[in-house]
C-alpha cells in the first residue's frame, strides 16, 4: 500500500492524519465545554429546566466527544517522539515546558473535574457541580492556549538562541509563549470551536424543530445557536482578516500560496477569487480575479505592492494547490455562515425563527461544516509553513527520527484502520444521540424505576440503545 | 546532586511512579473484566473507575511530556527504540478508552466495546512492561540518537517484565474492587487477589534475579557494598508489604491489600531506580547528559511546584467524592 515512500513522507501522512483526526474533537470540546457551563448557570439562576434539560442532553454528546479527544491526543503526545525525534531533541527545551504546562494547568484540570461533572452532581451539590462544570470549560481553553503557543512558535519563532548542539535554547520566555503570531491564531481557533458548536447546536436544533416546531429544548438551543452564529461569525471574519495581516509580515511565503500569487505585483494585486493552480508553469490557470482587491485586503491599501513566489528560492516553496484550495474552502464556508446567521437574526426580527423550515433545514446542511472550515484552515496553516517544521530555521525533512519506512508505513496502517472504526463508531454514536430530542433523555440511572429483579438497572434504562437492534 | 536535572529526575520518576499505580488498578480492572458475572458485575467494575479513569491516564502525558520538556534527549532516544511497544500500547488505551462511553451506546455492539476494554487495557499493560524491559536491559545510543535495531526491545527479559506488569496490575485492579464492592464480585476478587499476588511476587523473583546479569553495572550496584545493603533491605520491604497483602485478604480486610499491592509496586520501582542512577537511559545517558538547558528545567520547574500540589488536592478532592462501595444503580449513561 505505501511502496516506495520514503520514511519522511510516511511520517509526514501519519502526523496529518492523526492531527487532523485529533483537532476534530477539541475543536467541538472546546465550544461545548463552555455551552454546558453557561447552560448550567443559566439553570441555576432561571431554574428553567429547559436549560437543565440542555446540560443532560449535550453533557452525554460532549462526555462520548471529549472521550474521543483524550485517546487521540495521547497519540500526538507520543508522536513527536516516536518519528521526530530530531525535531523533540532540537525544540525539546522551548517547545516541551509549554507541552507541560498544558499537562499541569489544563488535561489534569479537565480529567479532574470531569467525572464530577459527569456523576457528581447528586454527591457534591449544584455549587460545586456548577464550579466542576466551569473548570472544565476553563481547561479547555487553557490547553488551546498552550497548544497554540506551541504551535505559533513554530511558525514565526521568537525569544530562543542555538546553542552548538544545534538546540533551541529558550531565552526569553515571554517572547516565546507570546510569540508574534500566538493571539491571532488563538483568538481564531477559539472562535472556530465556538462557530463549530454553535453550527453542530444549529443543526441538532433546526432538526428537532422541523419534526416539531413547538418542542421547547430544540427552540432554545436552535435559537441560542443562531445568536451565537450572527456575533461570532463577523468577529471570526475580522479576526481572520487581521490574522492574514499577520502572516504576511513574518510568512510571507504562506500567503503567497494562499492567494495564488505566483508572480510579484508592484502596482497592486489582485483577488484570485477562482482558478486552478498551475506548479508546473507557475500560474493560475482560468484565474476568476478582481482588481487590487489582494492588495487592499492584505495590506487594507489600494495599489500596494505584494511580492510573488517568484522572490522565494524554490526550495523553500509551500505547495501551492494545498493550501490554494483549503484556503478558500475556509474562507467561503465563513462566509456561508455569516449568511446563516443573518438569515436567522433576520427571522427572528420577524418573529419567524421557529417558523421557517427553509432555514431549519439550512441550519441542518451547516451542521458539519465548521469541522470542515476548521480542518481547512488547519491545512492553509500547517501546509503552508512547509518545507519547515519551525519556520525558517530547521527544515521538515531534517526533523526526522532515525525510524525505518516499513514500520512507519506499518504504524501508518494501524491508525489508519483503527482510526476508521473507533472514530467512525463514535460518530455513529454521537449521530444517534443527536437525533433524539433533548426532552425524553433519560437523565440517568436514578431516573429510571426500578421495577423487577430480572431486569438489571443498567439494561433496563440504557435509553440510548436501540431495542432489538 | 541537588542540581535541577536531579529534581526533575525526580519528579518525572514521581510522575512516572503515580501513574503506574494509578492506571495501573484502573488497567487491572479492565484486565479482569471478563470474569464478571453478568451485566451488573460489569457495571460495577466499569462504574468503579469510571469517573477517576482519565485523570489517573492523564499522569502518562505529563511523564511523557515531562520527559519531553526536561530531559529532550532521552525523549528522543528511547521513543524511536520502543517504537513497536509505544504504538501497539496507544492503539490499545484508543480502544479501552472509548470503551467507558460506546458500550453504553450500544446493545447490539456490548461485546465488541467489552472486548476493547479487555483488550485494550491488557495489551496497555503487556506494552507498558514490554517496554519497562527494554530499558532495563539498555538502550544503544549514538551521535544523540538511537542507534539500536527495530526488534532489539523482544527478548526473553522484556517479555517477562510484561508478563510481570500484566499480572501486577491485576492485582492492584482486583484489591481495589475488593475495596470498592461488596457480595458475590468482592468475594470472587479476594480469592482470585490471593493467586495473583503469588503471581506478582514470583515474576518480582524472576526479575530480580535476572536484573543484575542485564548489564555488569547493575551487577556490581546490587551485589558489592553499599548497594548490597539494599539488596537486603528491599526484598525484606517486599515480604513484609507480601505478609500485609495476605493477611488483610485473609482477613477480610477492604483497604489493607489495596495498600499492601501499592506497597509492593513502589518497592519496585524504588529497586528499579536503583539499578539506573545516575542514568537516565541505560546503559550510557545520565541524568544530567539528558537534561535540557537550566533555563528550561527552572521555567517548568516554577509553574510545578505551584501547580503539582493543586493537581494533587483536587485529585484527592474527586477520589473523596466517589469515596465508598459502588452502587449499582448509580452512573450516568
Amino acid at each position: 500500500m505505501f511502496d516506495g515512500m520514503t520514511a519522511e513522507t510516511l511520517a509526514r501522512m501519519q502526523f496529518a492524519f492523526t492531527v487532523s483526526f485529533h483537532i476534530i474533537f477539541p475543536a467541538f470540546s472546546i465550544g461545548v465545554a463552555s455551552f454546558l457551563a453557561v447552560l448550567n448557570g443559566l439553570w441555576l439562576q432561571t431554574r428553567d429546566d429547559t436549560y437543565l434539560t440542555l446540560f443532560n442532553y449535550w453533557k452525554k454528546i460532549f462526555a462520548v466527544a471529549f472521550g474521543m479527544g483524550v485517546v487521540s491526543g495521547i497519540v500526538m503526545s507520543y508522536q513527536f517522539g516516536t518519528n521526530w525525534s530530531v525535531f523533540s531533541d532540537k525544540t525539546g527545551p522551548v517547545l516541551g515546558p509549554l507541552m507541560a504546562y498544558e499537562v499541569l494547568s489544563a488535561f489534569f484540570l479537565e480529567a479532574g473535574f470531569l467525572g464530577i461533572m459527569l456523576f457528581g452532581r447528586e454527591r457534591v451539590g449544584d455549587k460545586l457541580h456548577m464550579f466542576a462544570t466551569a473548570m472544565v470549560a476553563f481547561g479547555t481553553l487553557m490547553s488551546a492556549t498552550w497548544i497554540l503557543s506551541v504551535n505559533s512558535w513554530m511558525q514565526t519563532p521568537a525569544g530562543y538562541s542555538i546553542n552548538d548542539l544545534g538546540q533551541f535554547v529558550p531565552e526569553d520566555w515571554w517572547q516565546i509563549v507570546f510569540n508574534p503570531s500566538f493571539p491571532y491564531r488563538l483568538v481564531h481557533m477559539v472562535l472556530a470551536a465556538y462557530l463549530t458548536t454553535a453550527l453542530v447546536v444549529g443543526g441538532v436544533g433546526g432538526l428537532h424543530l422541523l419534526r416539531n416546531r413547538t418542542d421547547a429544548p430544540a427552540r432554545r438551543m436552535f435559537s441560542m445557536a443562531m445568536w451565537m452564529l450572527i456575533v461570532v461569525a463577523p468577529l471570526q471574519i475580522l479576526a481572520g482578516d487581521l490574522h492574514g495581516i499577520n502572516t504576511l509580515e513574518h510568512q510571507p511565503a504562506k500567503v503567497m500560496a494562499m492567494e495564488g500569487h505566483y508572480e510579484s505585483h508592484p502596482d497592486g494585486a489582485p483577488l484570485i477569487l477562482f482558478g486552478i493552480p498551475n506548479p508546473g508553469e507557475k500560474r493560475i490557470d482560468y484565474a476568476l480575479q478582481i482588481p487590487q482587491v489582494s492588495s487592499l485586503i492584505l495590506k487594507h491599501e489600494w495599489g500596494a505592492s505584494l511580492d510573488g513566489l517568484d522572490t522565494i528560492p524554490d526550495e523553500n516553496e509551500p505547495p501551492v494547490s494545498i493550501v490554494f484550495w483549503s484556503f478558500r474552502v475556509m474562507v467561503g464556508l465563513g462566509f456561508a455562515m455569516l449568511g446563516l446567521g443573518a438569515w436567522a437574526a433576520w427571522r427572528r426580527y420577524r418573529g419567524r425563527l421557529y417558523d421557517t423550515p427553509m432555514l431549519h433545514r439550512a441550519a441542518m446542511v451547516m451542521g458539519p461544516t465548521g469541522f470542515v472550515a476548521v480542518l481547512a484552515g488547519w491545512i492553509t496553516t500547517e501546509v503552508g509553513r512547509q518545507p519547515f517544521t519551525v519556520y525558517g530555521l530547521l527544515r521538515t525533512g531534517d526533523s526526522l527520527a532515525p525510524v525505518a519506512a516499513p514500520a512507519v508505513a506499518a504504524s501508518l496502517l494501524a491508525f489508519i484502520l483503527v482510526y476508521f472504526f473507533v472514530f467512525g463508531a463514535g460518530t455513529f454514536y454521537l449521530l444517534r444521540m443527536m437525533n433524539k430530542p433533548a426532552g425524553t433523555v433519560h437523565l440517568g440511572l436514578k431516573d429510571g424505576p426500578i421495577r423487577t429483579a430480572g431486569i438489571t438497572p443498567i439494561m433496563q434504562t440504557d435509553s440510548d440503545a436501540v431495542p432489538g437492534e | 546532586m541537588f542540581e535541577l536535572s536531579f529534581i526533575w529526575a525526580g519528579i518525572i520518576a514521581f510522575a512516572v511512579l503515580t501513574y503506574v499505580i494509578l492506571d495501573g488498578f484502573d488497567l487491572g480492572v479492565g484486565i479482569l473484566f471478563p470474569l464478571a458475572d453478568g451485566e451488573r458485575e460489569k457495571a460495577m467494575m466499569m462504574n468503579s473507575v469510571a469517573p477517576i479513569w482519565d485523570g489517573n491516564e492523564t499522569w502518562l502525558v505529563m511523564g511523557g511530556g515531562g520527559l519531553f520538556a526536561v530531559f529532550p534527549l532521552a525523549y528522543s532516544v528511547v521513543m524511536p527504540a520502543l517504537y513497536m511497544p509505544i504504538i501497539l500500547m496507544l492503539l490499545a488505551l484508543i480502544f479501552r478508552g472509548v470503551a467507558f462511553e460506546y458500550r453504553w451506546r450500544t446493545e447490539r455492539w456490548k461485546p465488541i466495546w467489552d472486548i476493547a476494554f479487555f483488550g485494550g487495557s491488557i495489551v496497555a499493560a503487556f506494552m507498558q512492561g514490554i517496554a519497562l524491559g527494554a530499558l532495563v536491559q539498555g538502550i544503544e545510543v549514538a551521535d544523540r540518537a538511537y542507534a539500536g535495531g527495530w526488534w532489539d526491545w523482544l527478548s526473553l527479559f522484556s517479555i517477562l517484565t510484561g508478563l510481570a506488569v500484566v499480572v501486577g496490575y491485576a492485582l492492584l485492579g482486583a484489591t481495589w474492587i475488593i475495596l470498592k464492592t461488596e457480595g458475590s464480585l468482592q468475594r470472587q476478587m479476594q480469592n482470585l487477589a490471593w493467586w495473583l499476588g503469588v503471581g506478582t511476587l514470583g515474576f518480582i523473583g524472576i526479575v530480580s534475579i535476572m536484573t543484575p546479569f542485564q548489564d555488569p553495572e547493575y551487577f556490581s550496584r546490587w551485589l558489592n557494598l553499599p548497594g548490597s545493603i539494599f539488596s537486603v533491605l528491599i526484598p525484606g520491604a517486599v515480604l513484609a508489604a507480601a505478609w500485609a497483602l495476605f493477611t488483610g485478604l485473609n482477613a477480610g480486610k477492604d483497604g489493607q491489600p489495596f495498600l499492601a499491592a501499592i506497597s509492593i509496586f513502589v518497592l519496585c520501582f524504588i529497586g528499579i531506580g536503583i539499578s539506573f542512577y545516575p542514568n537516565i537511559v541505560p546503559p550510557s545517558l545520565t541524568i544530567a547528559e539528558a537534561a535540557a538547558p537550566d533555563k528550561s528545567l527552572r521555567f517548568a520547574l516554577v509553574g510545578t511546584v505551584v501547580l503539582v500540589p493543586m493537581i494533587l488536592a483536587y485529585t484527592a478532592y474527586a477520589y473523596w467524592v466517589f469515596r465508598g462501595k459502588i452502587d449499582p444503580a448509580e452512573g450516568y449513561h
